[in-house]
């Protein structure tokens, strides 16, 4: 077996790592003893391994998430640490670049991401008024696909090393001859097996939209984040599969030699930073087109009024979708292509200022004379406009070309794209959670802990990354681990590992207002209680597995808005239940993630006969679901009866008048 | 699923879940046009980077490859056949022209190997030079895929013959006949822009 | 949609023979003529894309069923990323200083 020694198997002679090893193994030990002295096997078996329900796999994707953001905002209280002070010795230059590359990645793929795509999950069959995804099974993959790759590329830091080379992973530094140990295998395979799940993804949820839609919901009426939903699994299904190629000619460069991405014979480095900003640029809309699509959500029910401007709304997401495949080329200017190619970027990366713009005003317009109501949900996408707005100009600033030679590889840089990611992105999928979480658990989470967690977070991010700006015009550079007192760059490195530190208080206050909201809240409440606009409020909270017994019909935008108007499809008979058909639950979605983590792994260590004998599963496994005829279940009316009277009867429900 | 059966349809298209499945795999072959896009990107950029080693004219062997044209051509023919034969609801048609497109693909793929054997033996590997990596696997992938599509199809056909045609079993024959039509769009651009492009330039 | 199915598939015939006769053509184009480089690939170019285009409307019937429109929208997306990322990549790569 090849070319790993085994005493570099495992990274040891850190306290850091070792801390974290040993950390990693006791809540292995923990959770494995938790689910044993619960006699929980079967119930996690049944109910979350194996499900096929959107619901509980947008709740899996959403878990993990959390437990990704908490993974890299380590990375990045430490990257914070370390460059406190001028000649700090906390981490190894070594080090350093790997936690910037390992912060990256995971914040980006493993936490942004799967955030977003879970909250799709949840919540887009039921705006849309369906009762699960096009594809269920495959729905179940995508997720199993991504969590693999997850868990592989999070092993990376204490089995085999880190990868180092950003996230960006730029050639030749990220090639054999620069990074010859095995730590940048991680990168390319776990991304790669968490790419196709997040393909499959975008597949499914296209068909979802298109076609399952229910009874007079026709395109124009769709809310606004199924909108987005459906732009960005587009922009999925045209930008992953570039992703794809650039990660397996990466893979045939570092395991089989050739000549891709190399400096000698004949390579171009610049190729694969070309093939990457062509995947990564529509990436950033990947993530922050589904996050504007909560925001309206969110504005319009706190506003109490319909989004304004919804047509010009849906162009512009549209139009933002077709600009983001044509800028990448604005991520590296100071290669030095020509001035014709330098300009055309320039003018195409200014141009997607418009739609962005146009959104904003239909935000504000929104708002305009609105009944609003502060709710935390709220807050997040009051906050989210003028910092995403100083996100915006910022990199209006940095699309000229010719002013970019100044900013570029600067902290300016750094600044600026956390603050389109962190307004953009996270604001929203705390605004989200907030909002949908009633709906996912049938309680709320607690408003005055939320509070907290806002301004904390808010006051933090802004000490954080406001420094920053002032720090890169001064012409300190990224990635770098450690600079001279001479520089004079210490004050502001300072403030800003202060604001990293309050940033993390409001994280940590979050994760107590779950476990608070989990233990404490009320259960109940009514099934809307925002006193919402769209159809996912139609139903019980939690939602019942099937969603709705009867599926309701839209004839207007703001549907259950309308239907609480005008006091019509609220009520059930029991006349009208019919069987409901369901798909049935699978363990091959899981089997597939636990054979492709192992083919992964084997593949990272080039240990290549493994590998292929590990790979005959996934045949195995495809053959296995060709084969598998299983057409679900029906759900009889006396069960769904049942089901119903309990929640529609009780206290409070939404079934009257609305003013 | 076994609901809302439109018996005035094709056999394939008569469930939505059929349908669903049918625009899905649509979506996956846009898809996949953007994967070979990428590859045929990186050869575009890298063709003429021979680092000393040999070229297009050097390696090429032209006859070969027509064949190989013909092979894959001819198959593509063959499974609009079948597709057709299916709609005729003459499933021993069907399972006969599926069966010659996959000796035609068969076919060709004995002849891409030898081909990729006979550049080995010339010394033109994927290591050798730039333009070589990104010939090797843009011609690879390629092969792969009508490996798959090979494998998928056979796996099909047991559960056609298993269960005859029914519109689950259609809908399957529908869609590999999607993806072996695709695999030949795809052939038909590396003919001209790998092979032809490579013997002009 | 087609009911009633045809006893000769004409449409399939025509397809392959013009499919055939648009491979041959390239090939004598490409070989057996002196026309200059950038000629033959232009010529041979559009070729491909119409041999493509039957594959598509001949063969796929990408126009048919209730999704036809939505297949049409789908591939010329695919086609328009596809352009993108091959004239982009090219363009970007082989101009100024990126090319030495």
């Amino acid at each position: 077996m090849g070319n790993i020694k085994w005493d570099e198997f495992f990274i040891t002679g850190d306290p850091l790592i070792l801390g974290a090893q040993v950390s990693i193994a006791l809540t292995m030990l923990g959770v494995l003893f938790g689910l044993t002295y619960l006699k929980k096997w079967k119930w996690i078996w049944r109910e979350w391994i194996t499900t096929v329900d959107h619901k509980r796999i947008g709740i899996m994707y959403i878990i993990a998430a959390i437990l990704m953001f908490f993974r890299g905002g380590i990375d990045g209280l430490l990257m914070k640490a370390q460059t406190s002070r001028p000649e700090m010795g906390l981490l190894s230059s070594q080090h350093y670049n790997e936690i910037f590359t390992t912060h990256g990645v995971i914040m980006i793929l493993f936490m942004a991401m799967p955030f977003l795509i879970g909250l799709m999950n949840v919540v887009i069959p039921l705006q849309i008024g369906a009762r699960d995804v096009a594809f269920p099974q495959l729905n179940a993959l995508s997720f199993w696909l991504f969590f693999s790759g997850a868990m592989l590329f999070n092993i990376s830091f204490v089995i085999g090393g880190s990868p180092d080379a950003g996230w960006t992973s730029y050639f030749p530094l990220a090639g054999k001859e620069f990074s010859p140990s095995i730590a940048n295998n991680y990168y390319a395979i776990a991304l790669q097996i968490a790419g196709i799940g997040t393909l499959m993804t975008g597949i499914n949820f296209i068909v979802t939209i298109l076609k399952m839609r229910t009874k007079g919901m026709t395109l124009m009426r769709m809310p606004m984040f199924t909108w987005t939903a459906l732009v960005t699994s587009g922009i999925i299904v045209a930008a992953f599969p570039i992703f794809t190629v650039a990660l397996a000619l990466m893979k045939f460069d570092r395991l089989f030699g050739t000549h891709f991405f190399t400096v000698s014979s004949g390579g171009s480095d610049m190729l694969w930073a070309n093939l990457f900003w062509l995947w990564g640029h529509p990436e950033v809309y990947i993530v922050a087109l589904p996050a504007f699509g909560i925001f309206s959500e969110v504005i319009a029910t706190f506003s109490r009024k319909q989004l304004f401007g919804y047509k010009s709304m849906v162009y512009a997401t549209v139009g933002i979708a077709l600009l983001s495949m044509v800028v990448w080329v604005h991520h590296f200017y100071t290669m030095g292509s020509g001035p014709g190619v330098n300009s055309f970027f320039s003018l195409t990366t200014m141009l997607i200022a418009v739609p962005t713009g146009i959104k904003i005003f239909n935000w504000l317009f929104t708002m305009r004379k609105g009944r609003i109501k502060l709710s935390s949900a709220m807050l997040w996408a009051l906050a989210f406009i003028p910092t995403f707005t100083i996100g915006g100009v910022t990199g209006v600033m940095l699309a000229m070309g010719a002013a970019d030679f100044q900013y570029h590889n600067t902290l300016f840089l750094v600044a600026h794209f956390h603050y389109v990611l962190i307004p953009g992105v996270v604001f929203a999928v705390f605004a989200g959670l907030y909002y949908w979480w009633p709906k996912m658990f049938g309680h709320m989470l607690n408003e005055r802990l939320g509070k907290w967690h806002f301004w904390l977070f808010n006051i933090g991010f802004n000490v954080t990354f406001m420094p920053m700006f002032f720090l890169g015009l001064n012409g300190a550079v990224r990635r770098s681990y450690t600079y001279s007192a001479e520089s004079g760059f210490a004050p502001l490195f300072l403030l800003s590992a202060i604001g990293s530190v309050i940033l993390a208080a409001g994280f940590a206050v979050f994760c107590y207002n779950i476990y608070w909201s989990i233990r404490y809240a009320d259960r109940n409440i009514s099934s809307d209680p925002w006193d919402a606009r769209t159809l996912e409020w139609a139903t019980a909270s939690p939602v019942q597995h099937y969603n709705f017994a009867k599926l309701p019909e839209v004839k207007s935008f703001d549907a259950f808005w309308q239907m609480k108007k005008n006091n019509e499809g609220l009520t059930l008979k029991d006349s009208e239940i019919e069987e409901i058909h369901m798909p049935s639950n699978s363990g091959q979605p899981f089997m597939m993630c636990v054979i492709f983590g192992v083919v992964g792994f084997f593949l990272v260590f080039e240990w290549f006969i493994p590998a292929a004998i590990a790979s005959v599963g996934i045949i195995v496994g495809l053959i296995y679901r060709s084969f598998d005829y299983n057409d679900g279940y029906h759900i009889p009316v006396e069960e769904i009866s049942k089901t119903e009277s309990t929640w529609r009867n009780e206290k409070g429900e939404v079934h009257k008048h609305v003013g | 699923m076994s609901a809302n059966v439109n018996t005035s349809l094709p056999l394939e298209y008569q469930t939505h879940q059929s349908r669903m499945n049918i625009l899905g795999f649509w979506i996956f072959l846009g898809a996949e046009i953007v994967l070979f896009a990428t590859l045929f990107a990186v050869y575009a950029v890298l063709y003429q980077n021979y680092a000393g080693g040999p070229t297009h004219q050097d390696i090429i062997m032209i006859k070969e490859v027509m064949i190989q044209t013909l092979l894959l051509l001819t198959s593509s023919f063959t499974c609009g056949l079948a597709i057709y034969e299916m709609r005729r609801n003459n499933v021993k048609g069907l399972i006969s022209w599926l069966v010659i497109t996959l000796l035609l693909g068969a076919g060709f793929l004995f002849m891409e190997i030898n081909e990729f054997i006979h550049y080995i033996h010339e010394g033109a590997t994927m290591q050798t030079s730039a333009f070589l990596s990104s010939f090797f696997v843009l011609l690879g992938t390629h092969g792969a895929h009508v490996t798959l599509g090979i494998g998928w199809a056979i796996i099909v056909i047991i559960q056609l013959i298993k269960r005859g045609l029914t519109p689950v079993t259609a809908r399957k024959i529908f869609i590999i006949g999607l993806y072996w039509h695709f695999l030949d769009v795809v052939w038909i651009f590396i003919f001209t822009f790998v092979y032809l492009k490579g013997m002009v330039g | 949609m087609e009911k009633e199915v045809k006893r000769f598939p004409v449409s399939h015939v025509i397809g392959f023979l013009a499919s055939l006769a648009l491979t041959f053509i390239a090939a004598v184009i490409a070989l057996k003529t002196s026309l200059s480089f950038k000629a033959i690939m232009w010529i041979i170019g559009s070729l491909a894309v119409i041999q493509a285009g039957l594959q598509l409307f001949m063969f796929m019937h990408m126009t048919e069923g209730e999704d036809g429109k939505t297949n049409i929208i789908n591939i010329a997306y695919g086609v328009f990323v596809a352009v993108v990322v091959v004239v982009g990549s090219v363009w970007v790569l082989t101009s100024g200083h990126a090319a030495h």
